[in-house]
């Protein structure tokens, strides 16, 4: 008998971006049922790691296995659900609520093949799983940005994944949508889901959260119970809102 | 005066639908890529291949499609890297076939530059019924890609980095349209030339999105407008002897500046009609986008 292996296993990851160390030896392993949240200020390296566990970005040194399959071997990508930061909506087409979440259900259906009842029942689970229901035939593009990111999510839970990694699934979101998003997540972890995920702050996502690393200047620097939020961003009153400039202040960890 | 009475003017017809269909059910995809230009790319690298047909006394058609399709991967690998450089790439691509075909006519025994213009700007009155089954065979196979292959495409076009987390043969589906691409293109040359080409797969669909909800209805919106300006433009071409290819792209903007206002005006009288949604009641839970701050209210 063997042990399980870990969802995400990061082992002495160094990623280089644009000639400099975005990711210094790295090391970071999620186990099944786990709920992992990656701190740090913007800069410093947090969505990196999670590029390049998605295989995204190339790791200089260093290895990245998902459920045990090293990433360059690893093909089993109905497992893992990705939530992007935002809607990376190019061109000018109009796409409906349904067509996204939609696109997320290829993941299990496979390249060329019929799309079966279990694959329509599977998307409108996911639509009605965020709440978006009664909007699956409007456009994205007007919708507010709270509501995109929900569709995100549902798209990659149509694909009915094992692991979510997200990109600061709550980045500039109203909090009826944050509240809407943590009960999402909370039905996802209580079918046995495992997740990593970015976040600046954590919002009603913390009493979720089972476990806190901390990255800073490419280095974990934590690992373990959540750490208590510091400086002017303990301030109950204070509005979290950003102008999303390449970098801000480091807010949670190492505040001025 | 029956338009259907010429074998000619059918002909023409059933050409000018194929195309109709075709362009802008391919040009959808390249739309949402912003990849507007790339069929105008090819056409100019088609050029070569009808040179090379020219020369050579091959069915330009067939010369064209082959070059063209090799010019297509050339570009989906130049975009792919994603360097800066590709830019001048793609650019000393398009203008190394523009001049190849025109060198290549000019070296061929028909030494004639009037064979030139007719693929430039397109002859659709002159399609014979050889020409009518090249055309058919290579509009089927666009549009075949493009209906069938619809979620995938769909998917890759809209959010490239999630499709390949999703697991999708991403190289592959890249490959598949650059290459449709360049059949449409040179399927197309016969009808509006290799020019204009890219605005019947580009402007039917620029008309479309602003009426439309979501991508499979601008499709089918973008087809219709497409079939409409081909076959409206044979007809008033024919009445009017106006150049056949130019006034199909003609109609085709007339369209779009049309639907442009009306759809302006629309939004405008709608925004100037305070509805329930807009203006929540005191006490009764505003609707997401009344609570956001309005920056991250994305509005596309």
């Amino acid at each position: 008998m063997t042990l399980p292996h870990p969802v995400v296993a990061v082992d002495d990851l160094v990623v280089v971006y644009g000639g400099r160390p975005v990711l210094r030896s790295v090391t970071l392993h999620v186990a099944a049922g786990d709920v992992v949240a990656i701190l740090g200020a913007n800069g410093s390296g947090k969505s990196t790691l999670i590029r390049a566990v998605l295989g995204l970005l190339p790791p200089r040194q260093g290895e990245v296995r998902l459920f045990g399959t090293p990433l360059r071997r690893f093909r089993d990508w109905r497992r893992v659900g990705y939530v992007p930061q935002r809607l990376d909506a190019s061109g000018g087409v109009p796409a409906t609520v349904h067509e996204v979440v939609a696109s997320g259900r290829l993941a299990r259906r496979g390249f060329l093949r019929p799309n079966r009842q279990a694959d329509r029942d599977a998307v409108a689970a996911a639509l009605a799983d965020v709440g978006l229901t009664d909007r699956a035939g409007d456009a994205v593009g007007t919708l507010s940005g709270g509501q995109q990111q929900r569709v995100l999510i549902a798209r990659a839970l149509a694909g009915a994944p094992d692991l979510l990694i997200l990109d600061e699934p709550t980045a500039g979101v109203d909090a009826a949508s944050q509240e809407s998003f943590a009960v999402t997540l909370r039905r996802f972890v209580g079918r046995g889901g495992t997740v990593l995920l970015v976040a600046h702050e954590l919002g009603p996502l913390a009493p979720l959260i089972g476990r806190a690393v901390v990255v800073h200047h490419g280095e974990i620097v934590h690992d373990g119970a959540v750490p208590e939020p510091a400086g002017h961003h303990a301030d109950p009153d204070h509005e979290h809102v950003h102008p999303h400039a390449p970098y801000d202040l480091p807010g949670l960890w190492g505040t001025p | 005066m029956n338009l259907f009475a010429y074998d000619y003017m059918v002909r023409a017809l059933i050409g000018a639908t194929i195309i109709g269909l075709a362009a802008p059910a391919i040009g959808i995809y390249l739309v949402q890529r912003r990849l507007s230009l790339i069929g105008d790319g090819l056409g100019h690298v088609a050029l070569t291949g009808v040179g090379l047909g020219l020369l050579t006394q091959h069915s330009p058609v067939w010369t064209a499609v082959v070059v063209a399709v090799l010019g297509a991967v050339a570009v989906e690998l130049v975009r792919e890297r994603g360097k800066a450089s590709g830019d001048v790439a793609l650019a000393i691509l398009f203008y190394g076939g523009i001049s190849g075909g025109v060198v290549l006519t000019n070296l061929s025994a028909s030494k004639s530059s009037r064979s030139l213009v007719s693929y430039l700007f397109g002859t659709p009155l002159t399609t014979s019924a050889q020409d009518l089954v090249v055309v058919g065979i290579l509009g089927a196979v666009a549009l075949t890609v493009a209906l069938l292959l619809r979620p995938w495409l769909f998917a890759v076009s809209h959010d490239e980095e999630f499709a390949r987390v999703t697991g999708l043969p991403i190289r592959l589906l890249n490959l598949t349209l650059a290459v449709t691409t360049a059949v449409t293109v040179t399927a197309a040359m016969r009808t509006v030339g290799l020019l204009l080409v890219s605005a019947l797969m580009v402007v039917p669909v620029a008309t479309a999105q602003q009426i439309t909800r979501g991508f499979r209805a601008t499709m089918y919106l973008a087809m219709a407008l497409g079939v409409s300006a081909s076959v409206a433009g044979i007809g008033v071409s024919w009445q009017a002897d106006s150049a056949t290819g130019a006034t199909i792209v003609l109609l085709s903007i007339v369209a779009f500046v049309v639907v442009t206002v009306g759809a302006g005006a629309a939004r405008r009288v709608r925004a100037g009609r305070p509805s329930s949604a807009r203006r929540p009641q005191d006490g009764a839970t505003p609707d997401d986008a009344a609570a956001e701050p309005h920056e991250v209210v994305l509005g596309r």
